[in-house]
Parts: structure tokens; C-alpha cells; sequence
């Protein structure tokens, strides 16, 4: 890290731009045990608060004529359920609370952790991981008491010459397994991404020429973040209906 | 950031001592329990939320909307239906009443045609009789026209024998100017 | 000196999200290229865009990842 040297120079230039990542007790400085209320705790709270008051509060009123947050509800909703009806059909239409539980509460949590000083629960790979292992293996699950035996034809490539389907269903198995990692480690990875880029100019804002230049480039990353924090959620979502797919209608 | 110092065995050992972070928070494994724990807390609690509140209420709406969009086009085809029921009226009575007046127009010139024809054969059957009144009057005049005639001729004719010094026959006379005239 | 070391390959690290940039900017190009063509048809396809670009951009930022580690975590 640069902050050694800058630090002996005296500097005013220090990055810390993984230090927003880290993980606080809320009430006091104890070590962080399984049940510890911390800044996770928190901003995942207010996840939930931000879910129920779009989804629940703002249609309470059941208007014909929505509202503003009505009709950003009914949105969401109607573009969730367009989606997984487009990719998985008629029969995926069961899983659509999963689906739409996964979506809100990842484009919840990308655009709280947008609010400056706040913290990013989906920055870490303690959140993305699970869900990514929670889709893996219901899909997975859901395969094989859909269709019993019949889910491990997603492996065996049927259209292939047969001399070559050994190795395509090894492929596939590998391409299988690394689902949930790359499932994972993209929404993480683009969040945290963004968010230390953010930080690094910020810590250069502490030089007085530049910050103006510094100012901008972080004014265009937040855009740009913005947008990603959407597109990660839209984009893990709609990995998760091909999933879904693969598990309702394995035949390749 | 926390820039006070903070004992490193209470934070744990991803953190130093001015509250920074060691290596990657992300991988900071101490801190793994907690954020899961946290998290499926979370996502259930919205799982309950959507799925028993929010997304029926949702599909509740939109299906109500619908309905009443549906109901409202049935109503406007309705009105529409009536509409052009209404118009349909409009041209019959019309039609209705074109040909009315067109019936009594019809009549009105029959009539005018029946007494026109009347008067004309009134006026034939008057022209008729006055032109036959007229002829018979004219051959009247013209056959006392032609005695008149015979009666100069003979007077003539027996002056112009004097005349020349001959003896008028009378009878002679009367049949030549008769065979003349009927000549 | 070890520092130092990790610092450079966390540099050619680095070259991978170039290379990600690439991949993202071909998924981007076809698609608008064969949507000028059959505009009718490209409103169907925008799921396909984004899972391509997803799946072209994980590449790029597994190397960022691989950067972060050789800078924080090694």
C-alpha cells in the first residue's frame, strides 16, 4: 500500500479505500460474534424498511389510479414477473417470490450503499455468496425432484457428436459448479469496485489542484454507479431465471 | 473511519490499531457469522413480507385495474353500440321522411296532372265543339256562297248572250253553269 | 521487496479489466450493429445483451479482484 511512504513524507495524500468495507459494532467496541447487532445489521435493517415501505406502505392505499411510489411498485413488480414468465415459462411463475425477494433486496441494498457514509452489505462476499450458493442449490435441489436423473441430461449434450460428449459434459460440469462463484463474485466484485474507485479519487481530492479533477471523476463514477448498482441487481436476477430454466426444462 | 486507536484484540484481527483495515475486509473471515446470520434474518423477513403482503396486494391491484379497464371498454362499446343504434334511427327516420315527401309530392302532381288533364279535355271538347260550329257555319256561308254564284252566272252568263245578240235560253244556261260548277 | 513485487503483478492484474473493456465493448457493438439492422427485433434481445455483457465483464473483474488481493492480501 502507498500509505507507508506517504505517511513518512508527511503527506496529506493517505488511501484507505477498503476501509469502508469493514464491519463495526454498533453499540461499543467488543469482538464481533454471530449475533453482534453491527453496521451489517444496520443497513440491512434499513433494506428491509425501504422494501416494505415501497412495496407494502406505498400500496396500501390499493388506488386504481396509482401513486408515484404505487406505480414504482407495481413496476418492479410487473418487470420481475415479465421476466421470469419470458425466460422460464408458465411454470416458473411458483418461484416468483424468490425471485423478486432476491431482486429487491439486491437493488435495495446496491442504492442504500450508494448514500454517501453508508455502509454496502452487498459489497461483501459474506452476502453474495449465500445468495449465490441459496440459488445454486435450490436449482439444483429443484433439478433432480423435477425431473430425477432425467436433470443430469443438462450435462449430456445430446446434439453433439458422441466421441466429443465426454469431454462437453465435463465442460459442462465445471461451467456448472463455477455458477455460483462467478454468480457471486461479480455482484461483490462490481459494488466493491465501484466504491474504491470512488475512494481513491476522493483520496486525492486532499491535493488542491487537482481536486477539481477529482470532484468531476467522482461525480461521473457515482453515475456510473448508479447505474451499475441496477444493472448488477437486474443482471444476477436474471441469471438466476436461466438457472431456474436449466432446472425446469433440462433438455439442452 | 475510526482514527482512534482502537486495541486490536477487542475489533479483531482485521483491523489495526488506527481503526484500518488488514488486507480485504471482504475477506475477513472472523466476520463471516455475523454478516450471514444478518443476512438470512433479512432475506426471510422479506420473503415473509413479499410473499404474504406485498406481492398478492400487487397482483390484487393490477388485477382490479385490469378489470375495471375491461369493464370500462365494455361500457364504451356499449355506449358506442348505442351510438351508432342512435344513428341508425336518425337515418331511418330520415329516410322515412324523404320518401313522405316524396309520396306527397307524387300526389300532389298526380292531382295537378288529373285536373290539368280534365281541363284540357275541356278545353279539347269546347275547341271541338266551337271548330265544329265554326265548319258548319262555314259551309253554310260557302253554300250560300255558291248559290249566290249560280245565280250571278246565270244573271251573267244570260246578259253576256243578250249582249252579243243572241237569245237566252234559260234552261241552256242553267245546265251549262251547273255542269261548270260541278266541274 | 516482496511488497514490491506483489504491487507490479497487481498492475498486469489490471491489464485484465482492459481486456474485459474489449470483450464488453464487442457485446455492445454486434448488438447495436445487428439492431440497426432489425430494430423490430431487438427489443427481445436486451436480456441477451445484459447477460452478455455480465458474463464478459465477470471476466474483468475477477482480474480486478486478483489485483485487489496481490494489494491488500498478500
Amino acid at each position: 500500500m502507498a500509505t507507508e511512504t506517504t505517511a513518512a513524507e508527511g503527506s496529506s495524500l493517505v488511501f484507505h479505500p477498503m476501509d469502508q468495507f469493514i464491519v463495526k459494532p454498533l453499540f461499543g467496541d467488543g469482538a464481533i460474534a454471530w449475533y453482534t447487532p453491527t453496521n451489517v445489521t444496520l443497513w440491512l435493517f434499513f433494506a428491509i424498511l425501504a422494501i416494505i415501505g415501497l412495496l407494502v406502505l406505498s400500496t396500501s392505499k390499493r388506488a386504481i389510479v396509482p401513486t408515484r411510489m404505487q406505480s414504482v411498485a407495481e413496476l418492479a413488480y410487473g418487470f420481475i414477473y415479465k421476466m421470469l414468465e419470458d425466460i422460464c415459462g408458465k411454470d416458473g411463475i411458483k418461484y416468483f417470490p424468490y425471485v423478486m425477494t432476491l431482486f429487491m433486496f439486491i437493488v435495495t441494498a446496491n442504492f442504500l450503499g450508494l448514500i454517501p457514509t453508508s455502509f454496502t452489505t452487498t459489497s461483501h462476499f459474506a452476502v453474495t455468496i449465500p445468495l449465490a450458493l441459496a440459488v445454486f442449490l435450490t436449482v439444483t435441489v429443484l433439478g433432480f425432484v423435477k425431473n430425477g436423473a432425467g436433470f443430469l441430461g443438462l450435462f449430456w449434450v445430446s446434439s453433439a457428436p458422441l466421441a466429443l460428449r465426454p469431454i462437453l459434459a465435463i465442460i459442462e460440469l465445471i461451467s456448472y459448479f463455477v455458477r455460483p462463484v462467478s454468480h457471486s463474485i461479480r455482484l461483490a466484485g462490481n459494488v466493491m469496485a465501484g466504491h474504491a474507485v470512488i475512494k481513491v479519487f476522493a483520496g486525492f481530492a486532499a491535493i488542491a489542484v487537482i481536486s477539481p479533477v477529482s470532484v468531476l471523476a467522482i461525480t461521473a463514477m457515482y453515475g456510473l454507479e448508479v447505474l451499475v448498482a441496477f444493472i448488477q441487481a437486474y443482471v444476477f436476477t436474471i441469471l438466476t431465471c436461466v438457472y431456474l430454466k436449466d432446472a425446469l426444462h433440462p433438455s439442452h | 473511519m475510526a482514527t482512534e486507536p482502537i486495541s486490536e484484540e477487542v475489533v479483531g484481527s482485521c483491523v489495526d490499531s488506527h481503526g484500518s483495515a488488514i488486507g480485504m475486509p471482504q475477506l475477513c473471515f472472523d466476520w463471516f457469522p455475523n454478516q450471514i446470520f444478518w443476512l438470512v434474518i433479512t432475506l426471510v423477513v422479506i420473503f415473509l413480507v413479499l410473499s404474504r403482503v406485498a406481492l398478492p396486494r400487487i397482483a390484487a391491484i393490477l388485477a382490479e385495474r385490469q378489470g375495471t379497464i375491461t369493464n370500462d371498454l365494455a361500457a364504451a362499446e356499449d355506449l358506442k353500440a348505442k351510438a351508432v343504434e342512435a344513428e341508425e334511427a336518425y337515418n331511418k327516420a330520415l329516410a322515412d321522411a324523404r320518401s313522405e315527401a316524396q309520396r306527397i309530392a307524387a300526389e300532389a302532381r298526380a292531382e295537378i296532372q288529373s285536373g290539368l288533364d280534365d281541363a284540357i279535355a275541356k278545353a279539347d271538347a269546347e275547341i271541338a265543339a266551337k271548330a265544329a260550329e265554326s265548319e258548319k257555319a262555314i259551309a253554310e256561308i260557302r253554300a250560300g256562297a255558291l248559290e249566290s254564284i249560280q245565280v250571278v252566272a246565270k244573271d251573267t252568263a244570260a246578259e253576256l248572250v243578250t249582249a252579243l245578240g243572241g237569245e237566252a235560253d234559260a234552261k241552256a244556261i242553267d245546265s251549262a253553269i251547273d255542269a261548270q260548277m260541278k266541274g | 521487496m516482496e511488497g514490491d513485487l506483489a504491487h507490479i503483478g497487481a498492475g498486469l492484474a489490471a491489464i485484465g479489466s482492459g481486456a474485459a473493456a474489449i470483450g464488453v465493448g464487442n457485446v455492445a457493438g454486434n448488438f447495436l450493429s445487428g439492431a440497426l439492422r432489425n430494430p423490430s427485433a431487438a427489443a427481445s434481445q436486451t436480456a441477451t445483451l445484459f447477460i452478455g455483457i455480465a458474463f464478459a465483464e465477470a471476466l474483468g473483474i475477477f482480474a480486478f479482484l486478483v489485483s485487489l488481493l496481490l494489494m491488500f492480501a498478500v
